[in-house]
């Protein structure tokens, strides 16, 4: 079984990588969904099998094809001359030199850590719903309404408008 | 059964939340900007699901649930807004979208 984790890790972090990478939207989302597809794996080995699901269906079904939708209708090709010249590879070593300090503290913090309960079981998904409307009904209500206003927010933002500038900004 | 020590998952997670943070601190296209902070929330949500494991308590997956939530409404949002700097300014530049300043 450990594996299979390892070579699904692998794989995501590798996808994740080319992801950030990549210079064309299109290729760099569609390793991205294949970073996801990966992380669904891990999940289903950390015996969350709901949980894989709702990544495949939620994050990969419908998160990324909202992704790939908008990146086609805008359009974006290979263009940015400077984001070219941002990535050469001088301009990543500062951020990542800073994020792999940070990764190392995460390491030396990791490595005592105290571990008490061994011998996981399989939580069932009747369980997750059980505690998801019980204990954290009021919760459920408020991400009710964060979806309602997103959806508000959402068609308000992407309804065409006619275009309307400020006074001051109209002669540039 | 899977026997890989916790400390190795959680270190996948981070690998993949720094991952996340490198691509937002160095990109300048605003869909990218956006792909690295669904990466750092999944990685999040990662860590919910091995604490789960690790406690043997649903809680954790609830909290993805919430997460995913979240991200839905985040992209839904963030997209249409990046529809609309797109018609406006005609490009994603997050440098060149800097009208405030002058």
């Amino acid at each position: 079984m450990d594996i299979f984790f390892y070579i699904s890790a692998g794989i995501a972090i590798i996808s994740t990588i080319m992801a950030i990478s990549g210079r064309n939207a299109i290729h760099s989302l569609l390793f991205l969904i294949l970073s996801l597809l990966a992380i669904s794996v891990v999940f289903y080995l950390l015996d969350a099998p709901f949980i894989a699901a709702l990544e495949v269906i939620i994050y990969a079904g419908a998160i990324m094809v909202l992704f790939i939708f908008v990146t086609m209708m805008l359009n974006i090709g290979l263009e940015h001359k400077q984001e070219k010249q941002w990535l050469n590879p001088s301009m990543w070593i500062i951020p990542s030199i800073l994020a792999a300090i940070l990764l190392g503290d995460l390491i030396l913090a990791l490595r005592n850590m105290p571990t008490a309960v061994a011998g996981a079981q399989l939580i069932q998904p009747k369980q997750v719903g059980i505690s998801l409307f019980s204990t954290y009904l009021l919760a459920v209500e408020i991400a009710a309404i964060l979806l309602m206003a997103g959806v508000i927010g959402a068609y308000h933002l992407g309804s065409q408008k006619k275009k309307v500038l400020h006074r001051f900004l109209e002669k540039k | 059964m899977l026997t890989v020590p916790v400390e190795t998952q959680i270190l996948f997670a981070g690998i993949l939340f720094f991952l996340g943070l490198i691509g937002l601190l160095v990109r300048r296209n605003l869909v990218f900007m956006l792909m690295s902070i669904e990466i750092m929330f999944n990685s999040a949500g990662l860590v919910f699901i091995i604490a789960a494991r690790h406690w043997n308590q649903p809680d954790g997956q609830v909290m993805f649930i919430f997460i995913l939530a979240v991200t839905a409404v985040e992209v839904a949002i963030g997209l249409a807004l990046i529809l609309q700097v797109y018609h406006h300014f005609k490009t994603l530049d997050v440098d060149k979208i800097n009208k405030l300043k002058d």
